[in-house]
């Protein structure tokens, strides 16, 4: 039987297929050569240019836009990936309004930037297109180096180790390579498999050996892969979900998002996935923000993003966050949840909320309360470390490291959302997986990547 | 409001946008639907000598360059003169003049240098009630292979040859259009005065080649592999164009010779600037073969609004205005001294202006801490490059120093009298004042 948006209850196939179809399909369509050159136009090719500075990964932003000016995307992309593997997944999934973008003068001057996302999808799309890999290993050193974590850092990490000439043998806990690219966000950011063909793409490099169903801490240990390899790179990002510790949060359809979200990504038939009718989704971030939406689109009826702070303290950006309003998700800000209240004593039916203050002794919940109808909880409070061992030194949940992302443990190195410093962002962990291989390589070797050139 | 009624030669139209001699004039349906859009008059597109009509290419005549999103620059054609049979032309300007009498219908004319050839194509013109003749010396290819056009235009003796014999059998006004493919505008311009031109108009096309198909190793406008030079035009040739009109307007053998301004105008603000350096009236061809005859809409509208906030109340009182303000390098103030201001609030922290200083000009702008670009006035030698490079208009402007001030990079206070090279201490050539 077709269910509709008014179904009540957990249940699949609100939507036809049509609708699934449009609702998760790329978000912002790819500029083709025409658009691309206008847009390329728009940039300035400002000194010491800003966008750069702003990239995590300092892509020469205004050379590439310049080279897609000039007719010449395969250059473009090569300026690209030579800074960022990754590229094209960060073409696509960057928070481009609290970066490059948001640097860009003409977003100071005129409040509309150089679609600096959108050139970079433009002018790696074009190169990935083509074969081969455009990069090739170096020669060989001898040395081997083991990358936890298939995710962006991991990933970014094992690329530039090939490039170097060391054999890399990356470990990931899940069965497929791609980390939160590929079970974490959302999934009209980069439909068509992505995530899956720029792994394949990557690896065309040669040197990197996968090896999958291997966690650390459960059969993989850090003295076995110190022993064995030359170096480590942990880069295994936030297995672990924060508790909320909230009264009823054992009723039936009170969840992780992240789990929802890694569900939706590996469904190969959307309309299977069930949804609730009345969906509250707690929590401020890019998760949380992922879930609501997606929840949406998916064709829930009401959809509320409840944030215990303020708008100011929301770490989604104003772009996600007018993104899912625009979709129809209802964000309730200052409340947070004090029960999971059920009718049958088995799934839960509504949530209780108690606004809250922000003072000077921190945050505290008012003695106001409300209640939202809801038959599908996703919690996305945020992600905790796990699994690391206890020999590595960490502070405020995370791997303590160094500018090149050195641990407190000679030969092991970490990056990405598992270490210390910078955002939980993709590009933020290709930038610590590239400059952590830079600094494995000059470890084993002596010699420092620009030296060897 | 202002009266753009204009007359030129004794030709009336009722505003000084003329359609120059060019394919949107070639025949009678386009030249009805220019007038029914408000052009002033046409310059009907060349006539040759009676007999089997010249042939154009069948592949590709236009060739371009484009500005971002494809904005069109400049153009350039390998086009003969008119390739459709005498008679029909004659009937079809007399046709259009009967309609049309109070619009400008002047036809061009390319016939062999001989004067029986304009014997006889001169008095069949007059028959059709052709308000004048403009001769064609000017296109720079294909017919100047053949001894006519630029081939007449590049020596000074046919132009005043070709004149003479062509105001000797006409009552019909002769303009002589000039091709600027040639040393020194003034010696062609000089020449048809010395014939007896009533006016001159310029410029042609340029000679050029729009690009090259890097595939091929061809010019383009690509014909079987092959490619020619062409004539060029559109916005791109205007300062050139500008600056020709200007050599005429200011130089003293041709002074007053009623000219006719062309090259790249587009505007009613290209309009007014022709005007401004002695043009008494415009042509346009470029502008609309890329935009239709609608634009003359607003090169009425704009230039009639600017003449009214500036206070003219005809035409006339705008052509020539700005010519008594082009002189020669030597004449130039050198004690008229700037320095580059840069306003930040304006500022966007692009940083070009500074780009363009530091590797190319004086050094004299500093990026300081927070992409703060501020001018090093001991520095800055006023070159304005600046100034063009910024993104933001009015962002950086040249401050004139007073009478009296320091220039910092020079150490001198500015003199209150104004000095030229012609006075200056470094030239050997210096007049000397009257002891």
């Amino acid at each position: 039987m077709q269910n509709s948006q008014r179904t009540p209850g957990v249940v699949p196939g609100r939507l036809d297929q049509a609708t699934y179809r449009q609702n998760f399909d790329d978000l912002h369509a790819p500029l083709d050569t025409h658009e691309a050159r206008v847009a390329a136009d728009r940039c300035y090719f400002c000194y010491d240019a800003p966008c750069t500075t702003a990239c995590p990964t300092a892509i020469d932003i205004p050379m590439f836009i310049r080279q897609i000016q000039t007719g010449d995307p395969d250059s473009a992309a090569r300026t690209i990936f030579d800074q960022n593997i990754l590229g094209g997944m960060c073409a696509r999934v960057c928070p481009t309004e609290t970066l490059c973008e948001e640097a860009c003068v003409r977003q100071v001057a005129e409040g509309n930037p150089v679609e600096i996302g959108q050139l970079q999808r433009y002018a790696t799309d074009h190169l990935m297109a083509q074969d081969p890999h455009p990069y090739s290993r170096g020669a060989p050193t001898g040395c081997k180096v083991a990358v936890v974590g298939a995710g962006p850092a991991g990933l970014a990490c094992a690329h530039r180790l090939a490039m170097r000439g060391h054999s890399v043998v990356v470990f990931d806990a899940r069965e497929k390579a791609g980390g939160l690219n590929e079970f974490g966000i959302a999934a009209y950011k980069a439909p068509n498999s992505f995530a899956a063909a720029e792994v394949e793409w990557l690896l065309g490099i040669g040197g990197i050996e996968m090896r999958y169903g291997q966690r650390l801490g459960e059969g993989l240990s850090l003295e076995e892969l110190q022993e064995a390899f030359d170096a480590v790179f942990l880069g295994m990002g936030l297995a672990g979900v924060n508790a909320l510790r909230v009264e009823g949060e054992e009723h039936a359809h009170v969840r992780d998002a992240v789990d929802f979200i890694a569900e939706l990504r590996q469904a190969d038939d959307l309309s299977v996935l069930p949804v609730g009718r009345d969906v509250v989704v707690i929590g401020g971030g890019m998760t949380a923000v992922d879930a609501a939406i997606q929840s949406k689109l998916l064709g829930a009826e009401h959809v509320t993003m409840v944030y215990r702070r303020g708008r100011d303290r929301l770490s989604a950006s104003t772009f996600e966050q007018e993104l899912a309003t625009a979709k129809g998700v209802k964000i309730v800000l200052n409340a947070q949840p004090v029960a999971f209240n059920s009718d049958d004593g088995k799934t839960v039916s509504s949530v209780t909320f108690a606004y809250t203050e922000d003072g000077p002794t921190g945050l505290v919940a008012s003695e106001e309360t409300f209640t939202i109808k809801a038959d599908q909880v996703f919690k996305a409070i945020g992600q905790a470390l796990s699994g690391v061992p206890g020999v590595l030194e960490t502070e405020g949940g995370k791997i303590v490291v160094s500018d090149s992302g050195r641990t407190s443990i000679e030969g092991v190195w970490a990056g990405g959302d598992c270490a210390s410093g910078g955002d939980d962002l993709t590009v933020t962990a290709v930038a610590n997986g590239r400059d952590a291989a830079e600094d494995i390589h000059m470890a084993l070797t002596g010699v420092t990547a620009v030296a060897a050139e | 409001m202002a009266s753009l009624a204009s007359e030129f030669v004794g030709i009336k139209s009722p505003n000084p946008f003329w359609l120059a001699s060019a394919p949107p004039t070639d025949k009678e349906y386009n030249v009805r639907r220019a007038f029914e859009a408000g052009w002033g008059g046409v310059v009907w597109k060349t006539l040759g000598s009676e007999g089997p009509p010249v042939v154009n290419v069948n592949g590709p005549r236009y060739g371009a360059i484009w500005g971002a999103d494809r904005r069109l620059i400049g153009l350039n054609n390998i086009e003969l003169i008119t390739d459709r049979p005498l008679q029909q032309n004659l009937q079809e300007i007399k046709s259009v003049k009967r309609d049309y009498p109070d619009r400008a219908v002047v036809v061009s004319l390319m016939v062999p240098c001989e004067e029986d050839a304009w014997k006889a194509i001169l008095p069949v013109v007059e028959e059709t009630g052709a308000d004048g003749v403009e001769l064609n010396f000017g296109c720079p290819h294909g017919m100047a292979e053949r001894g006519m056009g630029s081939a007449v235009g590049q020596v000074p003796e046919y132009i005043e040859m070709v004149t003479r014999w062509c105001k000797q059998n006409t009552r019909m006004p002769v303009i002589v259009k000039l091709t600027p493919n040639i040393t020194n505008i003034v010696y062609p311009a000089e020449a048809a005065k010395r014939g007896g031109a009533d006016a001159v108009s310029l410029i042609n096309t340029i000679n050029s080649i729009t690009s090259v198909d890097l595939d091929a190793m061809s010019p383009e406008p690509m014909i079987d592999g092959k490619g020619t030079h062409g004539g060029y035009c559109g916005p791109a040739v205007k300062p050139i164009a500008l600056n020709m009109v200007a050599e005429i307007a200011r130089n003293p053998e041709t002074a007053g010779i009623p000219i006719s301004g062309i090259g790249g105008v587009t505007t009613w603000r290209d309009a007014a600037e022709f005007m401004a350096l002695g043009a008494g009236n415009v042509q346009v061809c470029t502008a609309v073969m890329t935009y239709g005859f609608r634009i003359v809409g607003e090169m009425i509208s704009g230039l009639s609004s600017w003449m009214d906030e500036k206070g003219y109340s005809s035409v006339s009182e705008v052509v020539g205005k700005a010519v008594p303000n082009v002189t020669d390098w030597q004449y130039l103030n050198l004690n008229y001294i700037t320095k580059a201001e840069i306003d930040q609030e304006a500022c966007i922290k692009c940083g070009r202006c500074y780009a363009a200083c530091e590797d190319t000009s004086h050094q004299a702008i500093l990026m300081k801490e927070g992409r703060v670009f501020e001018v090093d006035d001991s520095e800055c030698v006023a070159c304005n490059l600046c100034v063009n490079v910024c993104p933001v208009e009015g962002c950086i402007s040249m401050r004139k120093l007073a009478a009296g001030e320091m220039d910092d990079r020079t150490g001198r206070n500015v003199p209150a009298e104004p000095g030229d090279w012609t006075t200056h201490p470094n030239n050997p050539a210096k007049v000397i004042a009257a002891q």
